[in-house]
């Protein structure tokens, strides 16, 4: 079964019509790569997936699980199980982290109609992922990214990822701003991700990342259409060769 | 938006009969100025205190300078009312109905652990006090200051409303002819008061005013934290709050007053608070202004002596129909004495939020240190904001730095936190309460709480 589907969308901003016509599938567990060189589309792409207010749908569809949430909100995608790992996460003055994952998670919960946990069973998930993400304790005397080095934003993205836990999860440059052991780190978070049989739509502008995911699929993105589809071997093309064949 | 401002009020709206209010009388006169000062049995230099401010009262016109009062009608107010005949000791004392006011409100249970003791006012009487039994063995003295009048005429007589003189403005003549119940706080020198000392005022019958002034001495080396709440319920005629507070921080000394006020919606909040700061001494100013129809309120720090600071840390937030017109006034007159003022603005459905400031370096106030910081958060097209910082600079020895922002909640951050599977209106109101959080930070934590509550209840609904 699909657990995404994306038919014939069309997306503007403004006057300006951005996406057009984007058509693909993300089946459960499966990992899909969008390509593209810069101004492609494929991060505006990861925003409507998310229901970004700034654009409008001029027409086609979203099917998240077998439901339609093209006119959804945000927070009811979010709901649903969609997670999307912004390219440049926001800074949130004054907003304490601790308890703004423990309000998220039990947001997250609640509209699951799950029975909402606790603050100690939080507290213990909390704990184990800060370690498997190798993040410091005094993270929990900070604001949500608030001073964030570029690296510490993404693992907070990828911290917020696991607590959230969704079924498929959007990454936007995930590999962008983290060093050699930080990306290491990032790497095997995903693979906990995928292991859960999780699936994945990976935004990227560069190889780095496919070291630990391995796409199912690739699609390359230029001027807001897809102008290439293929398997893993298509990832491999594009890194000797760039996408200047598809500009 | 109309729904919301319903919904938070239900609190507010509740109301006890007024039973004693029948044989009270609206306006005022010298007459009333005579009576309340022999119903409460003062001494003469009371009643003379209060007939000079009366004459000022007449003289003085409204303020023009500010927002509009003259919807004000002070003909209507009821300027005195006796709530409870006797003051009561414990708990158990007060009258049923004003505790289920105060239950709502959380007292009780606040003074319990956290507290050091309880003043609240109800009406113009205060009815319930209380202070810790160590504290009290330290000299500390924390009363109704109809009471420390009696009791302690030797440290009343000589402080009372000279720090704030009635010929300050109409409304500080106004405080100074009615005033009626409040607090008197004496810290004896060297005593150091780790735990904050509370005061919840509470106006509730309809058309009230309430002039509650509140006396606070902190002595040589002796540190403090003094807090107040106040809340009014909603009713629909006007009602006026004119209350006083004047502290003298003495030499050396260090105290924190901070104050949470809610008025109801219709409330007129023209309240004067200022403070005398000695020689190295440090007085905070920490405030949050919520709710009124206009509220004017600029706390005061005069800075007497070498080496003496104040820092002015506040929050105010302008709703539908509401003016905030609040700030920080800061006088250096000493050497080497150093002003830090930080002001929040949150304005939403129309709200008016302004900041109206002063720091005067008087000539010979060398070195004078200053900095002021406003920002300013709009939640609509519809709400404003302004910001009036003047700095009057008599010495050329100053260091001033003013900053000052205003801007909208940005819709990248309330994408985030949606994204996140937060609401519209619980992000909008962790933006803002993350905006404040410089401020409630400082305050005692059922404070903070309160406070990033009333935020919440503001924000529900108030967005999409």
């Amino acid at each position: 079964m699909n657990i995404l589907e994306v038919k014939n969308l069309k997306v503007s901003a403004g006057k300006k019509l951005i996406l057009d016509g984007l058509s693909f599938s993300i089946a459960e567990g499966e990992s899909l790569v969008v390509m593209g060189p810069n101004g492609s589309g494929k991060s505006t792409l990861a925003n409507v997936l998310m229901g970004h207010p700034d654009y409008e749908v001029k027409a086609g569809k979203i099917i998240f699980k077998g439901k339609d949430i093209t006119k959804a909100k945000p927070e009811e995608r979010a709901a649903a199980g969609l997670f999307l790992s912004f390219q440049e996460p926001r800074e949130i003055t004054g907003l304490e982290l601790f308890p703004f994952l423990f309000d998220s998670y039990k947001a997250l919960n609640k509209s699951k109609s799950k029975k909402a946990d606790s603050v100690f069973v939080f507290k213990d998930k909390l704990d184990k992922e800060l370690l498997n993400l190798n993040i410091k304790d005094d993270w929990s005397s900070r604001g949500l990214n608030q001073d964030f080095s570029g690296g510490e934003k993404k693992k907070s993205e990828l911290l917020q990822l696991a607590l959230a836990n969704p079924d498929l999860a959007i990454l936007d440059e995930i590999d962008s701003g983290l060093d050699v052991d930080a990306l290491e780190i990032a790497g095997q978070a995903l693979q906990r991700f995928k292991k859960k049989k999780k699936s994945l739509l990976v935004v990227t502008h560069y190889q780095r990342v496919l070291k630990y995911i391995k796409p199912d699929k690739v699609l390359v993105m230029a001027g807001g259409k897809i102008k290439e589809r293929g398997g893993p071997e298509l990832a491999s093309r594009l890194e000797k060769e760039g996408f200047k064949a598809f500009v | 938006m109309k729904k919301n401002i319903e919904s938070h009020d239900s609190l507010w709206d509740e109301y006890n009969p007024s039973e004693y209010m029948k044989d009270s009388r609206l306006g005022l006169d010298e007459k009333l100025v005579r009576f309340i000062s022999k119903e409460k049995n003062e001494p003469e230099w009371m009643l003379e205190r209060r007939l000079e401010s009366f004459r000022v009262y007449q003289e003085k016109a409204f303020p023009t300078w500010g927002p509009d009062l003259s919807k004000l009608n002070l003909e209507g107010i009821t300027y005195y009312a006796k709530a409870s005949d006797k003051q009561a000791e414990s708990w158990d004392d007060v009258p049923e109905d004003i505790k289920n006011t105060f239950n709502k409100l959380g007292i009780p249970q606040a003074e319990q652990e956290v507290l050091a003791g309880v003043g609240a006012q109800y009406e113009s009487t205060v009815i319930y006090h209380s202070l810790k039994e160590e504290y009290k063995k330290k000299g500390v003295i924390f009363e109704d200051l109809d009471v420390a009048l009696q009791k302690y005429p030797e440290l009343v007589k000589p402080h009372f409303m000279r720090v704030m003189p009635p010929s300050l403005h109409k409304f500080s003549a106004l405080h100074g002819a009615v005033w009626s119940g409040g607090t008197f706080l004496y810290i004896p020198a060297g005593v150091k008061l780790e735990q904050p000392l509370q005061a919840y005022f509470r106006m509730n019958a309809k058309g009230m005013g309430q002039f509650e002034h509140t006396l606070i001495i902190i002595e040589k080396g002796a540190e403090a934290h003094y807090i107040e709440g106040c809340s009014a319920p909603r009713y629909g005629a006007d009602s006026l709050h004119a209350g006083g507070v004047e502290i003298y921080v003495e030499e050396g000394a260090r105290f924190r007053y901070s104050s949470v006020e809610s008025w109801s919606k219709d409330a007129y909040n023209l309240n004067t608070k200022r403070a005398l700061v000695k020689k190295g001494a440090h007085m905070e100013w920490v405030g949050g202004n919520f709710g009124s129809n206009i509220t004017m309120l600029y706390p005061c720090s005069i800075l007497v002596g070498e080496g003496a600071s104040a820092d002015h840390l506040g929050v105010a937030f302008a709703g539908e129909g509401q003016t905030q017109d609040t700030g920080a006034k800061v006088i250096h007159i000493a050497k080497n004495t150093s002003s830090n003022i930080v002001m929040k603005s949150i304005s939403k459905g129309g709200g008016k939020a302004l900041y109206r400031g002063l720091v005067d370096i008087k000539e010979g106030a060398e070195n004078a240190v200053v900095s002021v910081k406003c920002d300013a958060l709009l939640l609509d097209e519809f709400s404003s904001s302004d910001t009036v910082p003047v700095i009057k600079i008599n010495d050329s020895s100053a260091a001033i730095a003013h900053e000052a922002s205003a801007g909208k909640i940005s819709a990248e951050d309330m994408f985030y936190l949606r994204s996140r599977g937060l609401k519209e209106d619980e992000a909008a109101a962790m933006i803002v309460n993350g905006f404040i959080e410089p401020i409630t930070k400082e305050l005692p934590l059922e404070y903070s709480v309160e406070m990033n509550r009333m935020i919440e209840l503001e924000m529900e609904g108030s967005v999409g």
